[in-house]
C-alpha cells in the first residue's frame, strides 16, 4: 500500500508512478518505460498514431467524452500557418482532483502525451494550461518541461526527428470559467476568460485564430501507453463504448477517498463498498453526483447495478463527467449541499450571457431562503422552470451545469426542500 | 445554379413561413429584418461586432439541436427558422424575466423611459408578473466623464458601450469588471470618457437607461418629442441627425443613420451646438426704415417699396451670404444678385485647425469648415472672405456705397455704422443685430431648423433637411422673399414650393442640374463632377 491507499481492484496504467518520488524526474521516469511512445509515435508517422488513438476508442477524460482520435482528424490535414495543441490543466471543477495528481507523480507522462498529441495535429506549439491555484503543480511541470528542453524531447528537432515542438506551461490566474475550451484561449491570449461562440470550432479557429486541437491531461496521459501497446490493448478494459481505464476521484462520506484508477464499466456499488470501504458504522447511502458538481444527483436506488461508464452512468439519468464521484450518506442536507453547489457558479460564471449571470444568483438566493426555512412550495416550480430557462440558452454550458443538481435534486429528493418548507426542519445535518 | 434563379452568392431560406433571398454571409437576424421582422437585441448593433451574449435573438432553426444566436448564425440555403414558436419566444420570456430580476424598475424616472428596449420587450412578450421575490442587487449612479452619466443598476450588460469605445472610437476607456452577477462596465481611470470626441454616441446605442446624457437629464420625456429628420449644421461633414424637439425647442440631437455619411454615428462637437436654434430674440417681422429708426410692417407692406427701391436701380451691387443657409436660399439670392446686373457675393466661415476623425469609420470626421454648407455656397459662384473665426473681411462691404444685400449673416463683428454709406441696404437675418441698424429693409427669415432646404456637405452631397420647429412671427424661409424679388425685377414666374427653388440653383450651376428633391431623397445624392468649362 503506497500511495495514499490503493486497492488490488485497481488497474494502474497511467497512475502507475503516484506515489513514487523518482517517476517526477526525466530518469526515473524513463526507466519506468517513459518516452518510448514518444520514440515510437515520431517513427510511425501521424496519420499512424491517429489510426492508433482512433482504434483505441480513447473518449475525451475532461467529462464530455468526445472520442480523441476523432477529434484529432478534424485538424487540416494540409498545413497553412501555424496549429497549437492546448493541454487543459485547468482542473477546477469541485470534486475532482486526478490531473493535479497527474501533473505532481508523473509530470513527463503529461509532456509526452502533449508531445505525440502535437506531432499527430502537426501543432508547433503546445500550451500546457494549468490552474492557477496549482502552484506546486506549476512548478513541477514547470521543471519538467524544463528537463525536456535539456534532454532534446522537447524544442527544436526531438528525437533527431526534425520535428520541433515547443512547449509553455501557461498559469491560470484562478478562474473556473477558462478550463472551458474556447475561454481557455481567450486566456492563454491574455484577455478575460470569456467563452467562445460556436462555430467556429477550435480546429478551425483557435487559439490566436489558428486550428487548434484542446485535450484534457488525463486523456494526454493516456495517448503514450496506446501508442506503444497499440489500440487493441488499450480494449482490453471497459466496455465497447467507453474502452480503457479511468480515473476516479472519490470525495465525501466513504471511509477511504481519493484516486483510483479502474477500468470503465466497473460497478458503482463496488467502487462505494469494497474500494473505498463503504461508509461509516450506522450511515447509509444518500446520494451520488457521480461526475463532478455539474452532473445531475443520482440516489441510492439510482446507484444500483449502474456500471461506471459513459453510456451506464446516463442510463441511470446522470453523467460520468469527469468521474468525480462525490459521495453523500444519510446525514446529507440536500438543500445545503446544492446551494452551496449554486453558490459555486454564481461566483465562476462569466458573465457574458444573461441566463446564466441573473439565473445562477437568482437560483442561489431562493435556495438560501428555502434553507432559512423561508421558502414555499411556488418556490420549488420556480426553481425548476428558472432552471429550465437556463438550459440550452447560452454560449457555454456552465449555466446548464449550475441547472442540473437544481433540477435533479427537486426531481429525486422533493421530501428534503418540502421538510424544510413545511416544517422549517432539514433532513441531515452535514 | 443559374437555372433556379438564383446564384451561389445567395441563399434562400424560410423564416416564420416567408421565403427570402439574401446575400451569403448575411445572418438570420438581417435577413429577417429584410423581411420586416425585428428579433429581439440588445448586444448585437448594425455598425459593430456581435458577441452574441444577450441571449434575446435565439431562434428556433429546425435540424439544430439547441436555438441558435440569430445574429451570429449565417443564414443558410433551404434553412427554416423559426423566431415566433413555442421554445423560441418562451426563451425569450424566460430571458426577459432574467434582466427584470435586478432591474430597478425606476421607469418613473428613468430618462429612457418611453424608448427603452427593455420596457418594449417586457411589453410586448415578457411575463404578466415577476416571479422574484428577493433583494435586489445594487451599484448605484458613476459619473463616466464628459456627458455621460451610468446606471449601473439598469444595465442589461450588452457591451455595446464598450464595444464602440474599443471597436469605433478605438480609445477603450470602458471594460466589463468583475464576474458573473457582480460584472458591471467600468472606467479605466478616473476621468472615464471626457474628452473622447464621439462618446456621446454610447447613450445612443445604450438599448436602456444604463447610460444617459447629462446635458438631457430629466429635461423631457421621451414620448412628448417629436422627431424631425435633419442634417447636422454644426461642420460640413453633414451628418444625417433628428431633430428632437418639444414646445418649440430642441431638445437634442440624435444620429440618424446614413451608411455613405455617418453609419449610426455622430460626434461630441455637433452634438452639443443646438442652443442656438432656440434663441428667443428673433426678428419676428418685416422691418422698413423710417427717420425715426425701424418700422414694424407687414409682407406686402415690405415687399411694394423694396421691389420699387431696387428697381429704380441703386448702384452696383455687393452681396454677403452666411454659409448657415440652405442652397435654394443661396441659389435665390444668385439669382436676384443676377437680375440686379451681376455682383459678387462673399461669404465668411468658421475653420477649425483640425479634423476630428472617427477611427473606426474615418470617413465620418468634424472637418475644418465649421459650417454646413460652405460646398454649396461656392458651387453657386460665392468667395469666401474673412479669418478663420468667422469675422472680419468685409471692410470694404461695409463702406459700399451701391446695392448692399445681406443674407444670413449675423455681422457680429460689425456696429452700426455697417452699410451707412450704401444707397439700398437689404438685411435677411433671424436675429436682430446692430450691424442691420442701418438697413432700409429687414426681411424677417426662418432658420434651417425652421425650414426645408438642402445643404451641401463637404464632398458635395445634396441633403435634405426638414422643418422641427415652427418659425417666430412672419418669418419665412430666405429663398421665397429672394425668389420672388428676383423674379418680379425680371417678370418670370416666382417659385412657390422649396423643390422648385432648389431647381433654380441647377439652373445656376452645373453641379446642381439634375438633381431634384425625388432622387436626393433622406439618403442624399452627389452633385455632378464640375461639368467641363466652355473655352472663354
Amino acid at each position: 500500500m503506497a500511495y495514499p491507499y490503493t486497492h488490488e481492484r485497481e488497474t494502474r496504467v497511467i497512475s502507475r508512478g503516484f506515489g513514487e518520488p523518482e517517476a517526477r524526474t526525466l530518469d526515473g521516469w524513463k526507466a519506468l518505460g517513459g518516452y518510448q511512445g514518444l520514440k515510437k509515435a515520431l517513427e510511425m508517422g501521424r496519420a499512424e498514431v491517429i489510426d492508433v488513438v482512433k482504434a483505441s476508442g480513447l473518449r475525451g477524460r475532461g467529462g464530455a467524452g468526445f472520442p480523441t482520435g476523432v477529434k484529432w482528424s478534424f485538424m487540416p490535414q494540409e498545413k497553412q500557418g501555424p496549429h497549437y495543441l492546448l493541454c487543459n490543466a485547468d482542473e477546477s471543477e469541485p470534486g475532482t482532483f486526478k490531473d493535479r495528481e497527474l501533473m505532481r507523480w508523473t509530470p513527463h507522462q503529461v509532456i509526452e502525451g502533449c508531445l505525440i498529441a502535437a506531432y499527430a495535429i502537426q501543432a508547433e506549439h503546445v500550451y500546457i494550461y494549468c490552474r492557477g491555484e496549482f502552484f506546486e503543480t506549476n512548478q513541477v511541470i514547470a521543471r519538467a518541461v524544463e528537463e525536456a528542453y535539456e534532454a532534446g524531447l522537447a524544442g527544436e528537432d526531438i528525437l533527431g526527428s526534425g520535428v520541433t515542438i515547443d512547449v509553455t506551461v501557461h498559469q491560470g490566474a484562478g478562474a473556473y470559467i477558462c478550463g472551458e475550451e474556447t475561454a481557455l484561449m481567450e486566456s492563454v491570449e491574455g484577455r478575460r476568460g470569456l467563452p467562445r461562440v460556436k462555430p467556429p470550432f477550435p480546429a478551425a479557429v483557435g487559439v490566436f485564430g489558428k486550428p487548434s486541437t484542446i485535450n484534457n491531461v488525463e486523456t494526454l496521459c493516456a495517448v503514450p501507453h496506446i501508442v506503444v501497446h497499440g489500440g487493441e490493448w488499450y480494449r482490453q478494459w471497459g466496455t465497447d463504448e467507453s474502452p480503457g481505464t479511468k480515473l476516479f476521484c472519490v470525495s465525501g462520506h466513504v471511509r477511504r477517498k481519493g484516486n483510483f484508477e479502474l477500468p470503465m464499466g466497473f460497478p458503482l456499488e463496488d467502487l462505494l463498498y469494497d474500494v473505498c470501504g463503504g461508509f461509516e458504522k450506522g450511515r447509509k447511502l444518500k446520494a451520488v453526483i457521480p461526475g463532478g458538481s455539474s452532473v445531475p444527483f443520482m440516489t441510492a436506488e439510482d446507484c444500483k447495478d449502474c456500471s461506471l461508464s459513459y453510456e451506464g452512468v446516463v442510463e441511470k439519468g446522470s453523467m460520468l463527467g469527469c468521474a468525480s464521484v462525490m459521495v453523500m450518506d444519510d446525514r446529507t442536507n440536500i438543500v445545503k449541499q446544492v446551494r452551496r453547489t449554486v453558490d459555486f457558479f454564481a461566483h465562476e460564471s462569466c458573465g457574458q450571457c444573461t441566463p446564466c449571470r441573473e439565473g445562477t444568483t437568482w437560483l442561489s438566493r431562493i435556495l438560501l431562503r428555502i434553507e432559512r426555512g423561508k421558502g414555499t412550495e411556488e418556490d420549488l416550480d420556480t426553481l425548476v422552470d428558472l432552471g429550465r430557462q437556463m438550459t440550452g440558452t447560452t454560449i457555454c454550458v456552465l449555466s446548464d451545469s449550475a441547472a442540473a443538481p437544481v433540477i435533479s435534486s427537486i426531481e429525486k429528493f422533493r421530501d428534503d426542500y418540502l421538510a424544510l418548507i413545511r416544517r422549517g426542519e432539514a433532513v441531515g445535518t452535514a | 445554379m443559374g437555372d433556379n434563379g438564383h446564384d451561389s452568392d445567395t441563399v434562400t431560406l424560410t423564416i416564420d413561413g416567408l421565403e427570402v433571398t439574401v446575400p451569403k454571409g448575411t445572418t438570420i437576424l438581417q435577413a429577417a429584418e429584410a423581411l420586416g421582422n425585428r428579433i429581439p437585441h440588445y448586444c448585437y448593433h448594425p455598425g459593430l461586432s456581435a458577441p452574441a451574449q444577450c441571449r434575446l435573438c435565439l431562434v428556433e432553426v429546425e435540424g439544430a439541436p439547441k436555438l441558435a444566436p440569430s445574429c451570429v448564425t449565417d443564414a443558410q440555403d433551404g434553412q427554416v427558422v423559426h423566431t415566433e414558436s413555442e421554445s423560441a419566444k418562451g426563451m425569450r420570456q424566460g430571458v426577459l424575466e432574467f434582466y427584470l430580476a435586478n432591474h430597478p424598475l425606476d421607469c418613473p424616472i428613468c430618462d429612457q423611459s418611453g424608448e427603452c428596449k427593455l420596457q418594449d420587450y417586457v411589453f410586448e412578450e415578457g411575463r404578466k408578473h415577476g416571479r422574484s421575490r428577493e433583494p435586489k442587487r445594487v451599484f448605484g449612479r458613476d459619473d463616466f466623464g464628459g456627458d455621460v452619466l451610468f446606471y449601473g443598476d439598469r444595465c442589461v450588460m450588452c457591451t455595446r458601450c464598450v464595444r464602440f469605445m474599443d471597436e469605433m472610437a478605438q480609445d477603450p476607456r470602458l471594460t466589463v469588471v468583475e464576474r458573473g452577477n457582480r460584472s458591471i462596465i467600468d472606467t479605466f481611470f478616473e476621468e472615464g470618457v471626457e474628452g473622447s470626441p464621439y462618446s456621446g454616441n454610447i447613450v445612443d446605442i445604450c438599448p436602456v437607461g444604463a447610460l444617459v446624457s447629462k446635458d438631457f437629464l430629466h429635461k423631457a420625456r421621451a414620448w412628448d418629442l417629436d422627431h424631425t429628420p435633419s442634417i447636422c449644421p454644426n461642420c460640413s461633414q453633414g451628418c444625417n441627425i433628428d431633430l428632437h424637439t418639444r414646445d418649440n425647442l430642441v431638445q437634442r440631437l440624435k444620429p440618424r443613420p446614413n451608411l455613405d455619411v455617418n453609419e449610426y454615428w455622430m460626434c461630441d462637437y455637433g452634438r452639443h451646438r443646438y442652443e442656438w436654434m432656440n434663441r428667443g430674440d428673433r426678428i419676428e417681422v418685416p422691418l422698413v426704415r423710417r427717420d425715426d429708426g425701424h418700422e414694424a410692417t407687414d409682407w406686402p407692406g415690405v415687399l411694394e417699396p423694396l421691389l420699387e427701391s431696387l428697381r429704380e436701380g441703386k448702384g452696383p451691387v455687393r452681396a454677403v451670404a452666411s454659409p448657415f443657409v440652405s442652397n435654394e436660399a443661396l441659389a435665390a439670392l444668385a439669382s436676384l444678385v443676377e437680375a440686379l446686373g451681376g455682383g459678387e457675393i462673399v461669404f465668411r466661415s468658421a475653420r477649425a485647425d483640425t479634423e476630428i476623425p472617427l477611427p473606426g469609420f474615418p470617413k465620418l470626421t468634424r472637418r475644418h469648415d465649421l459650417v454646413p454648407n460652405r460646398r454649396g455656397a461656392e458651387i453657386l459662384g460665392m468667395t469666401r472672405v474673412g479669418s478663420d473665426d468667422g469675422s472680419s473681411g468685409l471692410d470694404e462691404l461695409a463702406d459700399h456705397r451701391g446695392t448692399l444685400l445681406v443674407l444670413g449673416d449675423e455681422l457680429a463683428d460689425l456696429g452700426p455704422d455697417f452699410g451707412a454709406r450704401a444707397s439700398l441696404y437689404l438685411y435677411l437675418g433671424s436675429h436682430p443685430t446692430p450691424a442691420a441698424t442701418a438697413a432700409d429693409f429687414v426681411l424677417p427669415i426662418t432658420t434651417h431648423a425652421e425650414e426645408e432646404g438642402t445643404f451641401t456637405n463637404y464632398e458635395g452631397r445634396v441633403q435634405r433637411f426638414w422643418p422641427a420647429l415652427q418659425g417666430p412671427g412672419a418669418a419665412r424661409p430666405a429663398w421665397l422673399p429672394l425668389s420672388l424679388l428676383a423674379a418680379r425685377m425680371e417678370g418670370t414666374r416666382s417659385p412657390s414650393r422649396v423643390d422648385e427653388a432648389f431647381l433654380r440653383a441647377g439652373e445656376l450651376a452645373p453641379e446642381f442640374r439634375g438633381l431634384a428633391y425625388e432622387s436626393i431623397g433622406t439618403r442624399g445624392a452627389l452633385v455632378n463632377e464640375p461639368a467641363v468649362l466652355p473655352e472663354g
